[in-house]
């Protein structure tokens, strides 16, 4: 049994450094160094490209004090597949076979749309990794255009929020579901804005046996229009608004781990950030409506999931 | 003591593999690499290899799989042809740039479209610039003996460069023949357990492909670049070792009465056998005549390519693979890239011909010997590319 962490408990060891080139208000750069700080030094990263990885890997300098590796785009979790692999055969061979996390991280590009068939692929096969999405919902690392994770209505430089369409069309992919699907035992969201929820979670899904995902929410200042200072308070209303609900998926039971009994209305969370400025023109005020409706059936169907025992 | 056994060069590759007791096998079916994988995972079922088998979904992901697994310190085998060649191509760059010593079987097939799933060599010709060193074999026998003498090449410290082994689809991966099998015991004397000095070790940790811009990348390109020049006398040293144990002499070309030959053909994979018989029946009948059969590909065996040819008046150069567009097939350009650079004045011609898998006769053999004769009496080249073997 896990308990939740506690931040007089927190090691005070960085293995994830400062001194990259990441943003200022990066929400992706904070859940990195939550991740390391529960995930500790007995710890394999390998990253799928984006901003965390160029972000933080500019030779000749690193940001990892544990092994790193980059692959491509689209491989993270088979990258990971093999590392997993290596370690078990060469753990045969060993009098002292050693156990270590293996962590694939990708962003929203990197698991929601190009890396989804290789996540699958790992998921099914079993491998005894982690794999961590931080969603800033949009492809960021070249500029912002949407991604399978890109809200409904997000103005992005590939959904702009025009004359004509106002904003990306389609909604944002179910990645739980989805890892759910595969049978896995462990799957999460989280929100930088959460802590100790969240290394909490990163705790469990390290200790599962096989693979386990997260899905983590941090916002991209550049890329939400908001500033650089807000990034934890717009994450704190992506949940407090029950917009990005906060739950895992334990060996077969839901749990709504951030409980918000009061939301706020959805417009509280979209108003300060400019990729949603459009909808507030009064000729698109039915998009408002719409999102708000999604939330909410969204918010109801994880309520009745948790419900149920034994689904 | 070694053993003779009957196995198509698909099997015979999963047998070199197993004997080099690789940890990992991360691998996708094709047709005609297929046998490759499932002969490996019987291995697998049976208990008889210690290896960690990936069923991946893809090759894109086979390769990612390898890649990681060759960077913890595995050493790591895999398969593929065609498309899943060509999946893998961004992948092969990787792998060859974070300098790992994977070994390839690549049952050599051409691509789509329209499908075709036989003989040609379009696929590797695709990613022959990828870093990866390549060998083309004739014969299963061949296909067995170059994989595990790959392995002793790649995994040198001074190489460290991944390996393909090249087998034409079909005429070498589903022939059977006899192998002279080494001994498991022989296999691991002369290929002693992986060691790197660099992994992915949480007590040691290091970053592997961290992002170069202008300022360090074109010095990182050079290390390879420097890497891939060390091979051919990497190699030699594993191949004399390699006929202390085995007794067969293998080297980085091979080549059948070139010395005191008039006209030579040179190309690569399964053809060459025929191109030897033919060649010997020519010469039977008093025809100077020679073959010139590269094992190494890349690196580019320029140095004994000149050696080899220093006799001849005219080369006929076989490419089983189109260029689109270029003015000859790959090994023909980069032969005559060779001898411009080298000042060299030979008469070269360029015969495209068994592309999909269409055999390579010995009529039509003979026919290039005979074009290269007429030409090497004439002084000249009538037609420096033809496409042999073709409904025109």
């Amino acid at each position: 049994m896990i308990k939740m962490v506690v931040l007089k408990e927190l090691s005070t060891e960085e293995l994830y450094i400062p001194g990259h080139r990441l943003c200022s208000g990066c929400g992706p750069s904070t859940a990195m160094r939550m991740m390391m700080k529960v995930a500790g030094k007995n710890t394999i990263i390998t990253t799928a490209t984006g901003c965390i990885e160029v972000g933080t890997t500019y030779y000749p300098y690193t940001s990892w004090l544990v092994p790193w590796v980059h692959s491509a785009f689209e491989n993270a979790a088979a990258t990971a597949s093999g590392i997993e692999a290596a370690y078990k055969a060469m753990g045969r061979r060993s009098s002292k076979p050693r156990k270590v996390n293996i962590i694939a991280i990708g962003g929203d590009g990197g698991t929601f749309d190009i890396g989804i068939q290789a996540l699958s692929g790992a998921l099914e096969r079993g491998h005894d990794f982690l794999y961590l999405c931080y969603d800033n919902e949009a492809y960021m690392n070249t500029g912002i255009q949407r991604s399978g994770a890109t809200p409904h209505g997000a103005s992005t430089t590939t959904s702009w929020g025009g004359k004509k369409i106002p904003g990306k069309p389609e909604w944002k992919k179910d990645l739980i579901g989805i890892s759910i699907a595969h049978g896995i035992d462990y799957a999460a969201t989280a929100n930088i804005a959460y802590w100790n929820d969240f290394m909490t979670k990163v705790q469990k899904a390290l200790e599962v046996e096989g693979p386990a995902v997260i899905h983590i929410i941090a916002p991209c200042p550049r890329g939400w229009r908001h500033e650089d200072k807000d990034t934890f308070k717009i994450a704190r209303l992506a949940t407090q608004t029950r917009y990005f609900p906060v739950y895992e998926y334990d060996h077969g039971k839901y749990q709504i781990n951030i409980k918000i009994p009061k939301p706020l209305p959805v417009i509280e969370y979209m108003k300060p950030q400019g990729r949603f400025k459009h909808l507030f023109k009064p000729e698109h005020s039915k998009e408002l409506e719409l999102i708000q409706d999604r939330v909410d059936k969204n918010w109801g169907r994880l309520e009745k999931l948790c419900a149920m025992q034994n689904p | 003591m070694s053993k003779i056994v009957g196995l198509n060069g698909d099997e015979a590759v999963a047998y070199a593999a197993k004997q080099c007791d690789v940890d990992v096998v991360a691998a996708y079916p094709i047709t005609p690499q297929t046998i490759i994988v499932e002969k490996f995972n019987e291995f697998v079922a049976n208990g008889e290899v210690n290896t960690e088998f990936v069923c991946v979904e893809s090759e894109h992901s086979a390769m990612s799989a390898s890649v990681g697994a060759s960077l913890t310190g595995a050493r790591v085998f895999t398969a593929t042809a065609s498309q899943g060649l060509a999946l893998m191509h961004e992948i092969l760059y990787i792998g060859s740039s974070m300098r790992c010593p994977i070994v390839m079987g690549v049952a050599n097939r051409a691509l789509s479209a329209p499908i075709n799933i036989y003989a040609d060599h379009s696929d590797m010709m695709g990613s022959r610039d990828c870093g990866w060193i390549q060998i083309y074999t004739e014969d299963a026998q061949e296909a067995y003996d170059w994989t595990i003498q790959a392995f002793k090449i790649a995994e040198n410290k001074d190489i460290l460069l991944p390996a393909t082994v090249n087998l034409d689809g079909f005429m070498i991966s589903h022939s059977t023949q006899d192998i002279n099998m080494l001994d498991d015991e022989e296999v691991r004397k002369f290929l002693p357990p992986k060691k790197l000095e660099y992994m992915l070790d949480p007590e040691n940790p290091i970053t592997v492909g961290a992002g170069n811009n202008p300022e360090f990348y074109f010095e990182l390109k050079m290390q390879q670049v420097d890497a891939m020049n060390k091979v051919p006398e990497v190699m030699r040293k594993v191949n004399n070792e390699f006929a202390s144990v085995s007794g067969r002499k293998y080297d980085i070309i091979e080549t059948y009465g070139i010395e005191n030959a008039d006209v030579g053909v040179m190309a690569l994979g399964s053809c060459t056998g025929t191109a030897i018989t033919v060649a010997e029946k020519l010469r039977n009948e008093e025809k100077k005549v020679g073959v010139i059969k590269p094992w190494l590909y890349r690196p580019f065996p320029s140095k004994e390519i000149i050696s080899s040819i220093k006799n001849l008046d005219v080369l006929a150069v076989i490419d089983r693979c189109v260029s689109f567009g270029a003015p000859y097939g790959p090994l023909c350009s980069d032969v005559m890239s060779l001898l411009q650079s080298m000042d060299i004045d030979l008469k070269v011609f360029n015969i495209i011909t068994g592309l999909g898998g269409r055999d390579i006769t010995p009529t039509l053999l003979e026919e290039i010997f005979i074009e290269g004769l007429d030409y090497q009496k004439k002084g000249k080249i009538k037609d420096p590319v033809r496409y042999l073997g073709v409904r025109m």
